[in-house]
């Protein structure tokens, strides 16, 4: 029978494991249930697990998991590594996610979105993006699990599914594919983009002093060595242009939210003035739901407030630009922690800090969907 | 504000135990910057309302473990990109943040925001006395500019007697950063 044991017979009363080829089935079976030996199957085919791991030990050895559900979470993945879970998250959910090229960064990398849709036409959307800043990795990391958690629960979340039913949600995870590159293999800490400064040795632009907001005032710098350069000119920088022109190109943006690290700071406009934005009141509620809703899981403490105010001065920002072009719930996140690890903030704390911020996210969200306009 | 001798900013404040979440100490200070100068280090005077944990065991653990290595300790990238922290090092990474500490405090004004954001390098510097001491080579985060600013420190403990900073000097940046 070329009975193969995988647990020897050891004595009565005590259990035998055996594999069985596939011949020998029947004539085991019948053997077995003529002496009365009750059996139970343990593995239905042995082969196609062998198969499996195979493959897996297969994709492990290239980097690449099998699929979204056996992605780690947990880690810092490099840019391969999230474009390749991009492909597989779209492959598997057809319906729901697409993958969108808005535009190349200085050194040619395509810039990818996620768009998250139920369908409809240039419905009522909102953005988000993280990796602005190369450096604040678990803000990567953090889009990453967003877009898992979106699809997990796009009909089992009450909150989500309202959302979807009538807006789309945007995704852009490495919004400075360059910049991330670098910090994987040259310098951790780069943070700007990659492009030349003509008449400097220095090199990138801070995408988030690049924008049409006050450009070029006091809380950015003109100096190309420095990490807050604001650049040539507004939008000078592709990675910012490509989302520009998304916007505008889209023209149904109600909410956009640019996620930064590290200080645990929920803030919206403005930062380049002390004036006050007109929708100052209502932003700064959602913010105070927002940051109560986060501190609810770990009780991890943020503060909140116009960016001017809360942080410091900042010219040329995202979120500056974006109000004035009139989306009017424009949010930034600084999210873990507070300086003890900073930017290398250990692995571990990637999904507890994805967790959290998706519930300040969902507060957003649905105060977007409930006060239209 | 003082007139003619700068910002008094006074201050209550918890101080929480890093290793232990539920250990707290409630303390008040007060911080003068001075104006004009600002090469000076602001003045901080503080009061803590309560004892400080005793580290006695911990300390002399290491302090034996560092004594009896045979070859003098070197390391780099602490935390590395990833936050990882060897075992080993968490006492190292711990006295680099001491010590860095009072870097920032020298170098403070009211507008600048320092944080230790990785040890580059360490190394143990052989010592005929009891003293432990090391070299290293931190990276501090300034939060207003954004800027990583490479900075050399030589540190000196020991368990009695604590941390003292003897040398400390902000080093250029490299050309590719």
């Amino acid at each position: 029978l070329q009975l193969d044991f995988w647990l020897a017979p050891r004595g009565l009363g005590q259990p035998v494991d055996v594999r069985v080829p596939f011949p020998s089935l029947q004539p085991l079976k019948a053997h077995l249930e003529a002496n009365g030996i009750s059996y139970s199957i343990m593995i239905e085919d042995v082969q196609s697990l062998v198969d499996d791991e195979q493959r897996e030990m297969l994709r492990g050895r290239r980097g690449l998991p099998l699929s979204t559900n056996t992605f780690d979470y947990a880690t810092y993945h490099s840019l391969d590594e999230i474009y390749a879970f991009m492909d597989l998250l779209v492959a598997e959910n057809p319906n729901l996610v697409s993958k969108l090229e808005i535009g190349r960064s200085t050194e040619n990398r395509p810039l990818y979105v996620l768009k998250f849709s139920k369908g409809g036409t240039k419905r009522p959307a909102i953005w988000i993006d993280t990796g602005i800043h190369s450096r604040e990795w678990v803000t990567q990391a953090s889009g990453v699990w967003f877009a898992k958690k979106i699809v997990q629960d796009h009909e089992n979340d009450e909150g989500l599914a309202s959302v979807l039913d009538k807006m789309d949600i945007f995704l852009e995870i490495v919004t400075n594919p360059d910049g991330f590159a670098f910090t994987q293999t040259q310098n951790r800490m780069w943070r700007k983009t990659r492009s030349r400064n003509s008449g400097s040795p220095c090199i990138g632009v801070d995408p988030n002093r690049n924008w049409d907001a006050g450009f070029g005032g006091s809380g950015a710098s003109g100096n190309p060595c420095s990490e807050t350069y604001h650049g040539p000119y507004a939008n000078s920088e592709p990675e910012v242009k490509a989302i520009v022109d998304f916007v505008k190109n889209h023209g149904n943006i109600k909410a956009f939210i640019s996620i930064h690290s590290y200080s645990q700071l929920l803030l919206y406009p403005y930062g380049y003035t002390r004036i006050p934005v007109p929708d100052q009141r209502e932003l700064h509620e959602i913010s105070g739901k927002a940051v109560a809703a986060l501190s609810s899981l770990y009780g991890t403490n943020y503060k909140y407030g116009s960016i001017i105010t809360t942080i410091y001065q900042a010219s040329g920002g995202t979120i500056d630009w974006t109000y004035n072009q009139g989306i009017k719930y424009s949010f930034t996140f600084e999210l873990r922690d507070t300086g003890h690890y900073g930017f290398l903030l250990p692995a571990k704390q990637i999904i507890p800090t994805a967790k959290e911020t998706w519930l300040a996210l969902k507060v957003i969200m649905l105060h977007a969907l409930e006060h239209p306009y | 504000d003082i007139d003619d001798v700068g910002h008094k900013y006074y201050l209550e404040l918890v101080l929480e135990d890093v290793l232990d979440k539920d250990s707290t100490v409630n303390c008040t200070a007060e911080v003068l910057y001075h104006l004009g100068n600002k090469n000076i280090a602001p003045d901080v005077q503080f009061t803590l309302e309560g004892e400080l944990k005793n580290t006695e065991e911990a300390d002399n653990i290491f302090y034996s473990r560092i004594k009896s290595l045979e070859k003098e300790l070197v390391a780099e990238n602490i935390p590395d990109s990833h936050g990882n922290v060897p075992p080993e090092m968490e006492p190292v990474r711990l006295l680099a943040w001491v010590a860095s500490g009072y870097v920032i405090w020298q170098n403070s004004t009211e507008n600048t925001k320092f944080q230790l954001a990785q040890i580059k390098r360490v190394k143990q510097v052989k010592r005929s006395d009891e003293y432990l001491e090391f070299d290293y080579t931190i990276l501090l985060h300034e939060m207003v500019s954004q800027e990583i600013i490479p900075w050399q420190m030589t540190v000196l403990w020991h368990p009695q007697h604590g941390v003292q900073v003897t040398q400390d000097s902000r080093q250029p940046k490299h050309a590719s950063q």
